[in-house]
């Protein structure tokens, strides 16, 4: 999308996208809202470049011996598939998007903390990126995504440098954006803002930044050592030269981790703040989501070693993870609840972003449930490495983390674009989606306790079937996802323009016109009602 | 539905209860699912907004409610936790007297190697109802041997040993993967386990056995590499005796102790310098880059063959 | 006050409500920043700990090859440069305008000083062959002290070697540079007793570039009881 299109023809009222015209007034603009305008443009651009990739996957993986490249093309392209997906979708998505536009809204506050250092960091992303284009055009790379060392740095003959640096680089704008979000939210809040006040997106956001600012650094430093092992052959990972290949295993996953949470915590908050409004309630246990945010956090920095079951790590720390990662669950399913019972007594409508949102609380329900076979050490054993993994964490980042993102972007579009869109495309693209990826992702559950292991460009031909069924749930899901492209941007030009609270929701971000004008508020809101205060009378806070 | 396997073979001992778990798992999750979605069905129903004024009172919580949603998956999640561990601490080491083979994983090939000598790639001959321990190594990257019939999965890193056990229980050819990605030809480093009955192996044993066993091979390169000019049998070299050693506690220098075991043997080979046998000096030359994976297990099995053969020194010792 | 008024006043960006608020975001700011330094040196000091105890003896050996004389006066100058950091803070805030650009210069001095030294200690690996690499190969007296460990671990000390110190030297880099731009915006008397927010974040910047030396020195230098 150009520009120009996100430009409203007529003299609507000054508004941040009317304010100024020509692309030095997006590229060096210091706006929270353009720059997560930019942001959405470029994460587009690379969720449509990663979905490529998985749809030439899925076609090559029809049939046993592999239907469309070579076996090195094949690992080329779920490598770079990985790549693009984690750094450049899913981890920026959420936060930088949709956090970048409300986080200052949503605390009442002009801009965000650092506005520099906000464009700064999408500047750093673009750059990342730049990067690992630049490996996939030069030749690509295919150590998939985790980057196990030695292969990846002694054997490895394709771009991992390249790469290497491109998610470097790119962590250091998720770091910015974190620590952004923090500062902000810690000394910006709106005069009566307390923290219990605070909507549970922000708490959302507060904890994935907690993960980016505590996490992303190791994974920098580790990819740092991995370059250097890889462009100077020297050994720290690769045993032949006296480094141990499993250090690298840890540090990565002390990082990666954590970034699942970083996708799905602000999907958490997201669907919090849906669910809120489309049921006129006040989220059942309030301060127990908020918290269980927090412990998710918290408790997922010290889960690494589940993905390390099989390694050959000791009986008894595999038992310590083991404990941890059900500790997990425990939060998680809470939110669950708490989110089902907020249903209950509501008055509930089932406008586009809430269909999105009950989508998640359903693919999230079963993925973290898969999660569960993945963390008992027995079951893990038999699971590790095939499909089953790979449905567990599309259920998780794909089911969950997209369908949050895009229930957000629903929600949030008439606040964002200032238009609407047409309801009915957006709630029929909603359940295209639902079923689509439970098409496509179903069936590899089956595969995986069948036996089949993931990374494989060709297979016997006993799981055919199961793969030409997931192939064909991904058309549906593709499908799915190009509904939306098309009337979210039709919508930029034709759509009815949105009055500033469409939704009747609560939070400071509906108490300011769509599209909020550059400086958010005319005058800094004081807030005197506890959040999602949907209830009879209408301040019933002190 | 019929023509759908939904569950792989269950093959070996451990399988069935694996398999087991699995399946509690599984209810757990769909019972789960489905109260969640029917649950919010109902509600979307039942609760659906009927007039666009409508405010509904606000709910702030109920304790009794959270503390059991709280209660009851982590009760859940216990039991799961206990049960699963308990498995996997039963079925974490080869019982004793396990039958032994060696694996080596190259790219993108198996390497096997019985322990009376014969050799096979891609293949693994076992008989039927025996246990067998498999120890692992790698030339090159990590691989990962993954038995999907007998429910057993174990990576197989460069530089140190792993190592995994079965019991086959039923006769038939079973796949086997690598589980971890190895590079280009990942797809291609696949294998058959082949389960025979007792007999039919020890045939099959037998009709192979040209070559010689895994500590004869070793004996020769012990006597190639020159290892015998230094650890004579008598203890008078350069270097310590190695007769009756294997599984056997070691007096280093510095006063720690370690057992003789296969990590220690191959350390000592590779990085003589690392852990010194008290009474001896750091002189021997290191051994890194100069024998094979295939040279190294051979040369173990011999030493463990030398430590079986010392009746001075208990009898016992394999671990 | 209106919010035109307190815009106008020195040093205060638009998105805040006065200067207070602004000079606390900035403080946590930098702390937010510090705590990912941490984090991201962490990550490096793992595998150095892990290292160390694996090849404990090739370590000692490594350390033994470094000069330590140079390290330690390293460590004096860059103690010597946290004071005058510290104390072109305490000018700033005290809104004085000279000792402000003359602590930050000496800083820069000192700083300057640290990062030649360490330029003539890397040139040095080069003529003893000890650059993991690009140019490994020790020989005579410095190979005699890298071999009871084994020479290709004692690489491996090198590889952290230089990675650890590279990338502080970076730090000190990129320090040296806000210190200048430090002294330009001080030369124009940009800062006031109410807004010298800029001298305070660098300094913690600065003061934490020390620390990680202070923690580099012993884990590099001092293995296995020197003196």
């Amino acid at each position: 999308m150009s520009t120009a299109t996100l430009e409203p023809r007529v003299q609507a009222p000054r508004n941040y996208l009317n304010a100024d015209y020509g692309w030095k007034s997006w590229l060096f603009t210091q706006d929270h809202k353009r720059i997560a305008l930019l942001y959405l443009v470029s994460v587009t651009f690379f969720f449509l470049i990663g979905g490529s990739f998985a749809v030439m996957m899925r076609i090559h993986l029809t049939e046993p011996q592999g239907a469309l490249v070579q076996p090195e093309t094949y690992n080329k392209l779920f490598t770079l598939h990985g790549v693009v997906m984690i750094f450049f979708f899913l981890i920026p998505s959420i936060p930088a998007v949709l956090g970048n536009f409300l986080v200052p809204l949503m605390v009442g506050a002009r801009d965000l903390a650092f506005p520099k250092l906000n464009l700064l960091s999408w500047y750093i992303y673009i750059v990342g990126g730049m990067f690992t284009l630049y490996s996939a055009i030069a030749g690509g790379v295919d150590t998939g995504w985790t980057f196990y060392t030695p292969y990846s740095s002694t054997y490895s003959n394709t771009q991992v440098t390249a790469v290497a640096i491109g998610v470097f680089i790119t962590g250091f704008s998720s770091i910015l954006t974190g620590l952004n979000f923090i500062v902000t939210i810690h000394k910006m809040r709106a005069p009566g803002l307390t923290w219990f006040r605070m909507p549970l997106f922000l708490w959302a956001m507060y904890a994935t930044s907690l993960i980016m600012v505590l996490g992303t650094p190791v994974l920098a430093i580790t990819i740092f050592l991995l370059a250097l092992e890889h462009l100077f052959h020297v050994g720290i990972f690769s045993p032949a030269l006296g480094g141990d290949p499993l250090l690298f295993q840890h540090l990565f996953w002390f990082y990666s981790h954590p970034a699942v949470y970083i996708m799905i915590l602000p999907a958490m908050g997201v669907v919090s703040e849906i669910i809120a409004c489309f049921s006129r309630k006040r989220i059942f246990g309030y301060s127990i989501v908020a918290f269980s945010s927090v412990a998710i956090a918290v408790l997922g920095f010290l889960v690494w070693g589940h993905h390390m079951f099989v390694t050959g790590q000791s009986v008894y720390a595999g038992l310590i993870f083991s404990l941890l990662s059900f500790l997990v669950a425990i939060p998680s399913a809470i939110k669950v609840f708490n989110w089902t019972a907020t249903l209950y007594k509501g008055s509930i409508s089932y406008e586009a972003p809430m269909l999105y949102a009950m989508g998640f609380i359903g693919l999230f329900t079963m993925g973290g449930l898969t999660g569960l076979f993945l963390a008992s050490l027995a079951t893990d054993v038999h699971l590790n490495g095939t499909y089953f993994i790979v449905a567990h964490f599309h259920y998780i980042m794909v089911g969950g983390a997209v369908m949050g993102y895009l229930g957000g972007i629903h929600f949030w579009w008439p606040k964002i674009s200032g238009r609407k869109y047409p309801d009915m495309w957006a709630g029929i693209a909603a359940v295209i989606i639902f079923i689509g990826f439970n098409l496509t992702f179903f069936p590899q559950f089956i595969l995986g306790y069948l036996g089949m292991p993931r990374r494989y460009a060709f297979y016997p031909a006993e799981f055919q079937v199961l793969n030409v069924m997931s192939s064909a749930g991904a058309t549906v899901l593709g499908v799915g996802y190009l509904i939306p492209l098309i009337y979210l941007i039709w919508s930029m030009r034709y759509g009815p323009i949105a009055e500033p609270n469409p939704w009747g929701a609560t939070g400071l971000e509906w108490k300011t016109p769509s599209p909020p004008p550059t400086e958010n508020f005319t005058e800094i809101p004081v807030v005197t009602e506890e959040a999602y205060a949907y209830g009879p009378e209408e301040a019933h806070g002190d | 539905m019929q023509s759908l396997p939904f569950q792989p073979v269950q093959a070996s001992s451990i399988a069935k209860s694996v398999d087991e778990l699995y399946l509690f798992l599984t209810v757990v999750t769909l019972f789960f699912t489905a109260l969640i979605f029917s649950v919010i069905f109902y509600f979307m129903i039942r609760y659906r907004r009927r007039s666009p004024d409508e405010r509904p009172k606000p709910i702030e919580g109920n304790v009794p409610l959270e503390v059991l949603w709280t209660a009851v998956p982590t009760l859940i999640v216990a039991v799961i936790f206990v049960w699963s561990s308990m498995l996997y601490f039963k079925n974490a080491e080869a019982p004793k007297g396990s039958m032994e083979i060696f694996i080596t994983g190259k790219q993108w090939m198996w390497k096997v190697e019985h322990p009376e000598g014969q050799r096979e790639i891609n293949e693994v001959h076992v008989p039927v109802g025996r246990p067998v321990k498999l120890t692992m190594t790698s030339e090159d990257v990590i691989h990962d041997f993954f038995v999907p019939a007998f429910r057993v999965k174990k990576d197989v890193l460069p530089g140190r040993y792993t190592s995994l056990w079965f019991t086959a229980t039923k006769v038939g050819t079973y796949h086997l993967f690598c589980a971890q990605y190895c590079g280009a030809f990942h797809a291609g480093m696949t294998g058959s386990i082949i389960v025979q009955e007792p007999s039919e192996y020890e045939r099959w044993l037998a009709g192979g056995a040209a070559g010689e066993s895994m500590e004869q091979a070793g004996e020769k390169v012990f006597q190639s590499s020159g290892c015998s000019t230094c650890h004579t049998p008598d203890g008078t070299g350069l270097g310590p005796s190695l007769l009756g050693v294997y599984g056997q506690p070691v007096k280093l220098v510095g006063g720690e102790t370690v057992t003789a075991d296969d990590a220690y043997i191959r350390e000592s080979i590779l990085l003589p310098k690392a852990k010194i046998v008290l009474g001896y000096t750091p002189i021997m030359p290191t051994f890194q880059g100069q024998l094979t994976e295939e040279q190294l297990t051979n040369v173990i099995a011999y030493i463990r063959a030398l430590g079986k053969s010392q009746p001075k020194q208990k009898e016992e010792g394999k671990q | 006050m209106t919010d035109a008024e307190l815009h106008a006043e020195k040093g205060m960006a638009h998105q805040f409500e006065d200067l207070d608020q602004q000079h606390e975001a900035d403080a946590l700011g930098i702390w937010v920043f510090l705590i990912t330094e941490i984090m991201f040196f962490g990550g490096l000091f793992a595998a150095y700990a892990i290292y160390r105890w694996l090849y404990f003896a090739a370590f000692d050996g490594g350390s033994h090859v470094l000069d330590i004389r140079l390290g330690a006066a390293n460590t004096i100058v860059l103690l010597g440069s946290s004071l005058t950091m510290a104390l072109s803070v305490r000018s700033a805030q005290t809104g004085n305008r000279r000792a402000t650009v003359m602590f930050l210069i000496a800083t820069m001095i000192l700083g300057g000083i640290f990062l030649g030294v360490k330029a003539y200690e890397y040139d040095q690996k080069f003529v003893e062959h000890v650059v993991p690499s690009l140019d490994w190969g020790p020989e005579g007296e410095t190979l005699a002290r890298l071999a009871p460990g084994g020479v290709q671990h004692a690489e491996i000390y090198f590889i952290f070697y230089f990675a650890m110190t590279g990338l502080h030297a970076i730090h000190m880099i990129i320090g040296m540079g806000l210190l200048l731009w430090l002294v330009l915006k001080a030369r124009k008397d940009s800062f006031t007793p109410h807004y010298f927010a800029p001298v305070e974040v660098v300094g913690l910047y600065w003061h934490f570039v020390d620390i990680v030396w202070i923690f580099l020195f012993p884990l590099l230098y001092l293995i296995g009881g020197r003196y």
